[in-house]
């Protein structure tokens, strides 16, 4: 998970107590590390470890709402089997059709067609697309010692700018979509860099400007979803026109699957996300001032700067999300187009520890639960709500890796980006 | 409810035997204390003494309930006890004075001391008349000053030291812990400390007393108990010499004087004139400071910490503006200039707070020894780091400057007081240097690195380098500086030639300027012979 940081390879537990090897003492073998890696709450395992208490938490919550689960409790002292199957069949049932949803589903694999076998991952792809986007966005901000809560408003503004040019200019095929990438990009840096340059000229905490900015973008695109020109006529709904073929990303695998090459530029991003933050001098600057601001600003780093330029940065990665969700996955804008994403975002790189590497798997993972839910609600019942419970009790296992040690009796160590992240309001 | 003292008579009688047997305390794999063995008679000062990082600190939170020993008893007369918190430890009879004070500023002295321990009248009034009547009598039976309705925030560091003293004995501490007392105290203060500890010895309370200053110990301790790496090596005898203290304490014959060559001082480097500067509070930090170091001199400010020091350092290095007044490197005006451009004038900075200013703890001990040149060639092609040079340049530094670490990739957090101090000299010493500004160098550092570091800061000066060095710790300015001054609420209040005697600066520090400040707002060439 921490692959863009090779040289953390050789410590033992980014997040836990390095146990002290002596100069010159022989390293110890890989099985030891490995043991010591669980014995000292090392970051990956704490985040396996949350994510199945998480499912396992998940799990009882399916059983307790199931109504058939519930009858049979009735009169569990006369019969506690009952109650036991009819539970394990809910819990069965709602995380198999999560995995349907998500991965395969047999049923629609049998037909045999392309659509049948690799809709689920098709689905999953594109869920996780924006999330992946928004989670180097708000990890990269993190890791500048910023907090943004602003993956919304950058992703409805990111969406704006590459919508209006992708169905108002009508430009050449190839060119027409670049030039709405990189409208989306814009706008969301643009969104990203005020509150930026805000936090460096005024101190405004980016935590309540960010908020802010995503009220002003929720309502400035409710008031150009009204107006003509950018209103989809005969103008009866609040919907925009359709972006032009020319400025669409492409799919994947043909027409009927709706992943397309946002995905690849997602992963350009983290690409880019992990060169920016463990290669490059601008990265060893935006990571010193995030870890450290007092010590930056004395080793003579513009703390200022810094935090309007990953600001900037941050705010271009959201506003390739909304690009994404505008040039692919849908091709009009509506009022829920940043769906939660810009927020869920927040947990994703949580999830993934703020690495490139690590946001990719945690919005991968978010972008499968996100897919299996809508299938885990139609085919059973389970309210797709659920997967937001479980979202969330990872992310409060994650934030809490005490819980996790005392639960698993791993011993104790001091918290790790977890914690920081889950206490870094104050930054 | 603890029990507060009622009486004012010294309860003789229920002074108590400690015992530590075989303590032992693990974090993870790191063994802070192991098997230690101590023994506190009543009525003694016993001195706890050991390089930063020896145990100390940790067998003490043992002793006052803050941490659970993995292994090893704690004996009251004879008896087994097991302190659940630091509570328990207070009905045991066990005080404690932290480094950092638990007092609240905006209290009174008494209103603090009743904190926690709130005695009532009838219908839950607080009984405010009896704890200024409990501490008025514990301040006079052992003479400790304390004006029980002052407010805290205008007392003098050495007196809300009292206070927590004060504190400690209303709630019948029998063994007092002062945990190195004397690091924010003048030479004075710690003078009348040791008056206290040994009024209070006399009166029948025990004191452990932690510190790893030699001299203190040796005036003041009634047996010494040396510690290293979390175990007991020996006791000692105050008699004892503190090259043999010293010794013990690092595990090796230890050079407590440096050798130190006569200053060659050519051209004037750094002048600074007339210098104000306003802090966040909006004090005056720095008052109306003039002075000019020379290449190939130690220039020393010293003072008791918190007179300005610390704004004046920030101001020369660019990181605080000055209301007022010029700094000039090299005949240009730097004043106001940014950090970068004044560090890339050929000025190295060592800060005070090391882990705070100095280094970024979750960065590697390569990353962190290219802080401030990392976008300069070799580091930086074009945006990318050279990772290899990096690299290279810190297995350079970790070898020359002899940090002890099992990696250059891990991190400084890792890495004891000493090795962050060699860490943070080694990086600002890598570049060439017109001026070197050191803050507090040693601090916190143990006595085996204190001599490199004092060394290195010798050989920059003689390699024509001016350097400031600003210390509360008197004898480090009395073995470096060539010239010292000395910081008393903001302003110089005086100038002196190395070789004045220890008293006189020490009065200096205290505010008792006989001399008048040197420096006025016209002349920036203040002490310009020496």
């Amino acid at each position: 998970m921490s692959q863009d940081e090779p040289r953390r390879a050789d410590q033992p537990a980014a997040g836990g107590v390095p146990p002290v090897t002596p100069a010159g003492a022989a390293r110890p073998s890989l099985g030891t590390r490995m043991l010591d890696a669980v014995r000292y709450g090392n970051t990956a395992v704490l985040t396996l470890l949350a994510l199945l208490v998480a499912i396992v938490v998940g799990a009882l919550l399916i059983a307790v709402a199931d109504p058939t689960t519930r009858a049979a409790a009735q009169y569990f002292f006369s019969a506690p089997m009952d109650t036991f199957s009819a539970a394990a069949r809910a819990i069965g049932g709602g995380y198999a059709s999560l995995f349907e949803g998500a991965i395969y589903n047999p049923a629609t694999a049998s037909k045999g067609t392309l659509a049948g076998v690799l809709g689920p991952i098709s689905e999953t792809l594109v869920n996780a697309t924006p999330l992946i986007l928004g989670g180097l966005s708000v990890g990269l901000a993190f890791r500048a010692g910023l907090f943004n809560i602003g993956g919304q408003g950058q992703i409805i503004m990111g969406a704006i700018f590459a919508g209006y040019v992708g169905f108002a200019w009508h430009l050449p095929v190839v060119l027409h979509l670049i030039v709405a990438v990189i409208a989306g990009i814009v706008g969301g840096a643009l969104w990203g860099g005020i509150a930026g340059l805000l936090k460096a000229r005024t101190g405004a905490h980016e935590v309540i400007t960010t908020i802010m900015l995503n009220y002003i973008a929720f309502n400035l695109l409710a008031f150009l979803l009204g107006l003509r020109g950018f209103q989809r006529p005969p103008y009866g709904q609040a919907i925009s026109n359709v972006v032009d073929s020319n400025a669409q990303l492409p799919p994947l695998l043909g027409n009927g699957l709706r992943v397309h090459a946002g995905l690849f530029v997602a992963l350009l991003a983290a690409l880019g996300v992990w060169w920016l933050l463990s290669r490059s001098t601008l990265g060893f600057q935006l990571r010193a001032v995030g870890a450290n601001q007092f010590a930056a600003r004395t080793a003579g780093m513009s703390v200022e700067r810094s935090y309007t330029v990953v600001m900037l940065i941050a705010g271009a990665l959201c506003g390739l999300a909304g690009a994404s969700q505008i040039l692919g996955t849908n091709s009009a804008i509506t009022q829920d187009i940043d769906a939660g994403i810009g927020f869920d975002a927040i947990t994703v790189a949580l999830l993934g520890r703020a690495t490139p590497g690590g946001t990719v798997l945690a919005g991968l993972l978010f972008g499968a639960l996100r897919a299996g839910g809508v299938q885990m609600q139609s085919s059973t019942g389970i309210p797709i709500d659920l997967v937001q419970v479980i979202q969330s009790l990872i992310v409060l296992f994650i934030a809490a890796p005490a819980l996790i040690r005392s639960i698993f009796h791993l011993r104790a160590a001091t918290g790790g980006l977890g914690t920081q992240l889950a206490k870094g309001w104050n930054g | 409810m603890l029990p507060l003292r009622f009486s004012s008579e010294p309860d003789l009688e229920v002074t108590l035997k400690l015992e530590l047997r075989g303590i032992t305390k693990r974090f993870g794999p790191v063994v802070a204390n192991d098997g230690i063995d101590l023994v506190i008679r009543p009525g003694e000062i016993h001195a706890l003494l050991g390089e930063n990082g020896a145990g100390k600190s940790t067998l003490m939170n043992v002793l006052y309930g803050l941490y659970q020993p993995d292994d090893g008893l704690i004996l009251i007369d004879d008896i087994s006890v097991a302190f659940r918190g630091p509570r328990d430890a207070m009905v045991a009879g066990i005080g404690m004075v932290h480094q950092h004070f638990m007092l609240i500023p905006v209290f009174t002295v008494a209103e603090n001391v009743e904190l926690g321990h709130e005695q009532t009248r009838r219908l839950g009034f607080l009984d405010h008349r009896k704890a200024r009547r409990l501490v008025a009598e514990v301040s006079a039976r052992y003479g400790l000053d304390v004006p029980p309705d002052a407010l805290v925030a205008d007392l003098p560091v050495g007196v809300q030291q009292r206070v927590e003293i004060v504190k400690a004995l209303i709630r019948n501490a029998n063994v007092l812990i002062l945990d190195e007392p004397t690091a924010v105290l003048t030479p004075r203060e710690t003078d009348d400390l040791m008056q206290v500890m040994r009024a209070l010895r006399d009166g029948g309370t025990s004191i452990v007393f932690i510190t790893h200053k030699l001299r203190e110990v040796r005036a003041v301790a009634d047996r010494i108990t040396v510690i290293r790496r979390g175990a007991v090596v020996g006791e000692a005898l105050p008699s004892a010499s503190s090259a043999e203290l010293a010794s013990m304490m690092v595990g090796r014959p230890v050079l407590l004087t440096v050798d130190k060559g006569v200053a060659t001082p050519g051209e004037p480097v750094l002048q600074v004139e007339s210098l104000r500067v306003v802090n966040q509070n909006g004090q005056v930090a720095v008052d109306d400071v003039s002075f000019s170091v020379r290449s190939g001199e130690i220039y020393a400010v010293a003072g008791v910490q918190g007179n300005g020091q610390t704004e004046l350092t920030e101001s020369l290095i660019g990181l605080n503006r000055p209301t007022a007044g010029r700094i000039r490197i090299d005949g240009d005006d730097v004043t106001g200039e940014s950090v970068d451009g004044i560090l890339s004038r050929g000025v190295g900075y060592v800060p005070e707070d090391r882990s705070h200013d100095g280094m970024v703890a979750g960065f590697t001990i390569a990353e962190n020894l290219v802080l401030d040149i990392f976008d300069q060639a070799p580091f930086a092609k074009g945006m990318s780091l050279d990772l290899k040079s990096i690299g290279d340049n810190a297995e350079h530094r970790v070898q020359e400057f002899d940090i002890r670490t099992p990696s250059i990739h891990a991190n400084a957090s890792t890495l004891s007081g000493g090795n962050q101090q060699k860490l943070v000299l080694a990086r600002e010493l890598s570049r060439p240097l017109r001026i070197l500004v050191v803050a507090q160098p040693t601090r916190g550092v143990d006595v085996g690195s204190q001599e490199f570091v004092h060394r290195r800061i010798i050989e920059e000066r003689d390699s024509g380098a001016a350097v400031v060095l600003i210390s509360s710790e008197l004898d480090e300015v009395l073995a470096l500086a060539d010239r010292i001054a000395v910081m008393y609420r903001g302003r110089i209040i005086g100038e002196v030639p190395a070789g004045t005697s220890a008293e006189q600066i020490g009065l200096l520090m205290a505010g008792a300027g006989n001399e008048p400040a040197q420096g006025g707002p016209a002349s920036g060439t203040a002490g310009e012979a020496p």
